[in-house]
């Protein structure tokens, strides 16, 4: 069974973000609500339904995988939303990990 | 270099207010994205995959010093302190905020700039030769013909909502170095037998999913209906361009389906409605939007003067520099500099604010002020005098900007692919790095000599990989990067599309394959033979033979 998790786009500055089980968006994937893909749609048209208010740019759903605990994105492009660019490892997210 | 008047300026200003308001609607929600997107879009405003793009048109190439340090002041206040230099001789800035691109707009509006036509079903920003005005091929300078068409463009009512977007390329000389065949239209200038000056007019060129090389529509189109016959082009297109399928919506579709000779035919009997009246050209107007291309007051120079002799011999790396990156200027005693945004391992196109500011002041010091964006994502000093190349190679090192690789291996063209852009499928500037750094040994890149290595991260081809000699594309693969393989293709006169020359390589063994292929080429080349004379005549065999010899 699929995992899945709702990102969108921060109004504001174009940012990656995840919707999070209390429904608010998070700049961190950890954060994100998880659902399976019974539920996924439901927790799309509720992301979707909030876009105005919650001042986010084209909400979708992405397949996650979760391992000890960790949730990593499958595909290498969310994989980079969730960094920034491979090759500008002073930008985005991952800037600040290091 | 042409200046607005009163009228562009106006119009440039009334622009940024209008979408000043519209984003202030969108930022207080009383716009919806889907309503915002149409509008943004209009004014080069893109989301992409970790923050918005704003594309910045630069018309033609080319640039004043003021402009160049306005986009690093941009870059600096806005951005985090870099653009990328694009294929379609603009520029990029990957990090704006919503809120801050209509102070951008405005910053750019006060050194005459817009982000105007780079985007949307509109006629695109229109490119030109780079090395217009100076090239010793030169036969007319398309700048003037350039900026005739983008002001019969900007604000054209009737072509505002095209099938798709619509690209125009002009060049003036023998040799092609604005790759006109893959343009929507490609307009090339040249003399006819009395000797007048006039238009060959090719059509339904373009790259992407379906690449076409334009075909010749018209052998001599003269000066003065160059308005008349372009509208005539954009009618049959905007009257008869698919509208159900955006991938067959550009104009290059509706020439194959139709036929290069029944389309002329088309736009011939559009043409003769229209060719008397309000768009023939008046020979003073051409003169007039001529004066402001006319030549700088170049010194009486005479050519090889011992100072630029002395130091060829005296330093090997200056030496290496002139060879790949100085290009013959027609007026003696000058020169022609291409500064390489390609530093082995850096970025293709991508400059830093402080570097922007460095070539704007060498342009001052050396070049007239004037600064030429390539198609190859390169910079250009266009009227050097030879005597000072010494020096300018020399502050172009101390600033990290002397990279002797003009049209060699490492001078790739790569789009942002998957680690910026929103359409990629694989990332393209790190397999540009690595082949980059593979031919790092400055020996071994100039005995390899000009060969051309374009990468695309998807199909849509922003990357030029159809027409080089080894184009390189991204493909997805169950979440794996793949890189296509073709060969054979080529941009300038003798355009061509490359040939998909087996399976895909993976991210590891592309760079490999990159480099059996020229190893492939200086087995088999004889005296002088470029890359792409080379695979002329032998094939794609040996090539492939050598690629999938192990599987």
């Amino acid at each position: 069974m699929q995992v899945q998790a709702v990102t969108a786009n921060r109004l504001e500055d174009g940012f990656v973000v995840y919707l999070t089980p209390a429904g608010h968006w998070s700049e961190r994937l950890a954060d994100c609500a998880l659902t399976d893909e019974a539920a996924a749609p439901a927790l799309l048209a509720r992301a979707v339904a909030e876009v105005t208010t919650a001042r986010v740019v084209g909400p979708y759903l992405i397949t996650v995988e979760v391992e000890n605990g960790e949730i990593r994105p499958l595909g290498q492009r969310e994989r980079l939303r969730t960094r920034g660019p491979s090759v500008r490892l002073d930008l985005g997210y991952q800037a600040q990990e290091s | 270099m042409y200046r607005y008047d009163e009228f562009d300026q106006t119009f440039v200003n009334e622009r940024v207010a209008q979408f000043r308001e519209q984003v202030a609607r969108r930022l207080s929600g009383e716009l919806s994205e889907d309503e915002f997107r149409p509008l943004r879009l209009m004014n080069g405003l893109y989301l992409q995959l970790h923050a918005y793009m704003l594309r910045v048109a630069i018309p033609y190439g080319v640039l004043s010093s003021r402009q160049l340090r306005q986009l690093a002041m941009i870059a600096r206040r806005y951005d985090r302190g870099y653009g990328h230099f694009t294929t379609r001789q603009n520029i990029q800035f990957n990090w704006p905020k919503l809120a801050d691109v209509p102070d951008i707009l405005a910053d750019l509006a006060e050194v005459e700039m817009h982000t105007i036509q780079t985007s949307g079903n509109s006629i695109r920003n229109v490119t030109a030769d780079a090395l217009a005005g100076v090239a010793r091929d030169e036969i007319a300078d398309p700048r003037i013909y350039a900026e005739i068409i983008r002001q019969w463009s900007t604000l054209h009512p009737e072509f505002s909502f095209l099938p798709r977007k619509f690209k125009i390329a002009v060049t003036g000389a023998a040799h092609d170095r604005a790759v006109i065949r893959a343009h929507d239209i490609g307009l090339r200038l040249h003399r006819n037998d009395e000797g007048e000056v006039g238009f060959e007019v090719l059509v339904g060129g373009g790259q992407g999913r379906t690449p076409i090389l334009a075909e010749t529509i018209r052998g001599f189109l003269p000066e003065q209906h160059l308005l008349s016959y372009l509208e005539a082009i954009l009618r049959v297109y905007n009257q008869l361009g698919r509208r159900d399928n955006l991938f067959k919506a550009r104009v290059k579709i509706l020439v194959r389906e139709v036929g290069a000779g029944a389309f002329a035919e088309m736009v011939e009997a559009e043409w003769q409605e229209i060719r008397v009246g309000a768009l023939a050209l008046p020979d003073d107007e051409v003169r007039r939007i001529a004066d402001y291309f006319a030549p700088p007051t170049y010194r009486a120079l005479d050519d090889g003067g011992s100072a630029l002799a002395a130091a060829l011999a005296a330093e090997p790396a200056f030496a290496r520099w002139h060879k790949s990156n100085v290009t013959a200027h027609k007026r003696p005693g000058y020169a022609i500099a291409t500064i390489s945004l390609k530093p082995h391992g850096g970025i293709p196109g991508d400059a830093t604010a402080a570097e922007m500011e460095t070539v704007a002041e060498l342009a001052d010091r050396y070049s007239f002020g004037e600064i030429r964006v390539t198609h190859k994502q390169n910079l250009v000093l266009a009227d050097v005098a030879q005597d000072d190349l010494h020096a300018l190679w020399r502050a172009l090192d101390e600033a990290g900007l002397a990279t002797a690789n003009a049209g060699l291996v490492s001078d790739i063209i790569a789009c942002p692919g998957l680690d910026y852009c929103n359409l990629a499928n694989a990332r393209s500037i790190p397999v540009a790095q690595r082949i980059a750094e593979r031919f790092r040994d400055p020996a071994r890149e100039q005995a390899i000599g000009g060969v051309t290595v374009n990468i695309s991260g998807c199909i849509n081809a922003c990357g030029h990989h159809h027409v080089a000699n080894i184009g390189i594309l991204g493909v997805d693969k169950k979440g794996k990067e793949y890189y296509q393989v073709t060969l054979g293709g080529a941009a300038d006169e003798n355009a061509a599309i490359g040939s998909i020359i087996g399976p895909a390589f993976d991210e590891e063994q592309i760079v490999g394959a990159v480099e059996t292929v020229l190893d492939v080429y200086l087995a088999e080349r004889r005296p002088d033979e470029r890359f792409i004379d080379t695979y002329r005549r032998v094939g794609p065999r040996p090539f492939k033979e050598k690629l999938y010899a192990a599987a």
